[in-house]
């Protein structure tokens, strides 16, 4: 199979939609003659033009509440937002309007919306610029939320979310942009609700989403060849539907599962998995439910000291040893 | 404060009356006006006796004494317009074609209420007729007006998007970006600030710095604006027909301040509604401006309608806002279970995404 990174499975999500129906239309900050902040936009504006790909000024607030009224109308913007940590001077829009307009209208109005971005930690920007708000997002009952971990997720779920018809965050990661992996010429569509199972292991799951799976799988990789461990690794793609189920089924086969999270522990996504796990699952376990989470203060700028910040192979090595009782 | 604009007791209709989008009124549509002003402020009344006895939840803004502002405005629409206010919008929401019943049953919190009780009194919507709420966050809905009016440009629709918004929302950072990108983009949006003075409690001249008013801000972006005197239906008609027609053929567009005052507080629930102005500030207005009064002045100077034509359309509207608090009275609440609809289409519809993953997460 052909290999691409990230970014092009992305650009090739946007094209492909953006042929297929003219009622997408991609609007955001630079995303049109400057080719997009990160390039997941290049080429769009030269083939589909202004009407479809249009420059916003630095205004979030603004273009994500025009966003909504578009999608009223029956548009299906997909709204680049430079950083998810810059949602921040717009989060009115996303939770009161995107979120509850349908739910205050009594079901009589729908938002086709995407909102997509990056948010991540671990480039060096400092807090204001490394936020991870999936958790914020999904605690919003109205929204969808999805984390694409590889090329494949990323062109699969953005299709999705851009057909759904209810608003859809979808959250990026620029350390992943230059990810490359098996992409398929022909048109496929990942459902959002449904987590993936990246890596089978019969002693404990590793359970995450976005890069904390990449994080995990090399993990996985290092137990296995150092300490005979083998390690299941859950990627759950989607937050917000979420695939219990496959979570459960791999705890288990297990009997432990680490959680890794590049969010805040304190009420992050892994806090979720958590409670659901005990909730459902007591019984199965062998040990705790763990945690590899960020460190919890804001993101430092520091580079050598974010990089530890975030979960890293050896923080989650030790979190499963622990849990094993080594 | 604006209210020198308003000082002149007596407001002489005829110049505006010979605009021509008036001038070709019949007058059935004339008495249309009056029965659509007495309709909002018969309802309103009516909620605030329920609101009183303890009826209803959380807030309620009235909009008695701004009546002239919606049926004006809301009037000129055509079936390609849309309407999108803030959460002073009942008015509004019975122009634009919402029955009283649907609308006093939502305040309520009923089952059979416009939003099926999930939305209250900010949160009035109509998506069939045009009326997209309904807003509860202070300025929030002027970028969605925006988004609506650049939805209709994308399609080549010859419509535009009347944009509301209090004298309070005008300071909000989302406005200001949303002027900027409507006149950039040249969008077919006409933003009408009703300033009826105060926001919540702090009148215009301790919240604005203004020039000489606050619609005069557009000229920062290179926008047309106007200054409307709220209180005569002719002007209201005349001058937003005006920004309509430059929005529909040039698609460029305006900020309009209808000048108007509400007779209430901020909500009902303002505890210091009589703190922050004058009784004798509201007796004025409501003996020399009243809309209301006034209109129906004209009528009868015009010959359109006497006292006795007047009276029944009254007593009509009375007698429908009473049938409308007995519906909402006799209509169920939602059940528990209901809670969980309308939160997402696809599962609403039950489709295949609907029914993927979970979506709710109580036990």
């Amino acid at each position: 199979m052909r290999v691409i990174t990230y970014r092009q499975a992305l650009n090739e999500a946007l094209a492909e939609e953006l042929e297929r129906d003219d009622n997408v239309v991609i609007i955001g900050e630079e995303v049109a003659e400057y080719n997009g902040a990160y390039k997941i936009t290049e080429g769009l504006w030269k083939k589909f033009g202004s009407r479809r790909i249009v420059d916003t000024p630095i205004s979030e607030g603004g273009f994500l509440g025009l966003g909504v009224g578009a999608a009223m109308l029956g548009l299906r913007p997909v709204m680049e937002l430079m950083f998810w940590s810059f949602a921040y001077v717009g989060f009115d829009q996303i939770v009161n309007n995107a979120g509850c307009i349908r739910y205050m209208s009594g079901g009589t109005i729908h938002l086709p919306l995407v909102i997509r971005g990056p948010a991540n930690g671990g480039t060096n920007v400092g807090a204001t610029h490394s936020h991870t708000p999936e958790n914020f997002l999904a605690n919003t009952p109205g929204l969808k939320v999805v984390c694409p971990a590889t090329p494949y997720d990323a062109k699969g779920l953005m299709k999705t979310a851009i057909r759904d018809n209810d608003p859809v965050c979808v959250l990026e990661n620029t350390l992943l942009y230059g990810d490359q992996g098996e992409v398929p010429e022909e048109e496929y569509l990942i459902p959002l609700g449904v987590a993936d199972v990246k890596r089978e292991g019969n002693d404990v799951s590793l359970i995450g989403h976005g890069r904390a799976v990449i994080t995990a799988l090399q993990a996985a990789e290092r137990l296995a060849d150092e300490f005979d461990i083998s390690a299941e690794v859950v990627d759950l793609r989607s937050i917000r539907p979420l695939d219990e189920e496959t979570v459960l089924a791999s705890v288990r086969k297990t009997h432990r599962a680490v959680l890794v999270d590049e969010n805040k522990p304190f009420c992050g996504v892994s806090a979720q998995i958590a409670t659901m796990i005990q909730e459902r699952a007591f019984d199965d376990l062998d040990a705790p439910v763990m945690r590899v989470c960020s460190l919890d203060a804001p993101a430092i700028y520091s580079p050598p000291l974010e990089e530890q910040q975030l979960p890293t192979a050896d923080r989650i090595i030790q979190k499963v040893l622990d849990g094993m009782g080594a | 404060m604006t209210t020198t604009q308003l000082e002149k007791s007596d407001v002489d209709l005829d110049d505006f009356a010979k605009a021509t989008v008036n001038a070709g009124l019949t007058a059935d549509q004339k008495l249309g006006f009056l029965r659509d002003m007495l309709r909002i402020r018969r309802f309103e009344q009516a909620s605030l006796k329920l609101y009183q006895q303890g009826k209803m939840g959380g807030f309620l803004h009235l909009y008695i004494g701004q009546e002239s502002v919606a049926v004006g405005t809301c009037s000129l629409l055509t079936p390609d317009d849309h309407c999108i206010t803030a959460y002073r919008e009942h008015g509004h929401a019975i122009v634009m074609g919402m029955t009283m019943d649907e609308c006093m049953a939502e305040l309520l919190g009923k089952a059979t209420g416009c939003s099926k009780g999930k939305g209250g009194s900010m949160h009035f919507f109509a998506p069939n007729k045009n009326f997209w709420g309904g807003h509860g966050i202070v300025a929030g809905q002027t970028p969605i007006g925006m988004g609506i009016a650049f939805a209709l440009k994308y399609r080549g629709i010859p419509g535009c998007c009347l944009t509301y918004l209090g004298d309070g929302a005008v300071n909000q950072g989302v406005f200001h970006e949303s002027l900027n990108m409507a006149a950039l983009w040249q969008l077919p949006v006409v933003y009408i600030i009703e300033n009826n003075g105060y926001s919540m409690g702090t009148s215009l001249a301790r919240s604005s710095s203004i020039r000489s008013c606050l619609a005069e801000r557009a000229t920062a972006y290179n926008m047309d604006w106007d200054i409307v005197n709220g209180e005569n239906l002719y002007e209201v008609r005349a001058k937003t027909f005006e920004a309509m027609t430059r929005a529909r053929k040039e698609q460029r567009p305006t900020l309009l301040e209808i000048n108007t005052y509400r007779y209430y507080g901020h909500s009902v629930a303002d505890a210091n509604a009589k703190k922050y102005r004058k009784a004798e500030e509201i007796e004025f207005y409501k003996q020399n401006h009243d809309p209301i009064r006034l209109w129906q002045k004209q009528l009868k100077v015009e010959g359109v309608a006497d006292d006795e034509v007047i009276a029944a359309i009254d007593r009509e509207a009375r007698q429908e806002a009473e049938n409308a608090v007995k519906f909402a009275e006799d209509s169920p609440f939602p059940e528990l279970e209901e809670i969980f609809d309308d939160v997402y289409y696809e599962v609403d519809q039950g489709t295949e995404a609907g029914r993927t993953g979970r979506h709710f997460f109580n036990d």
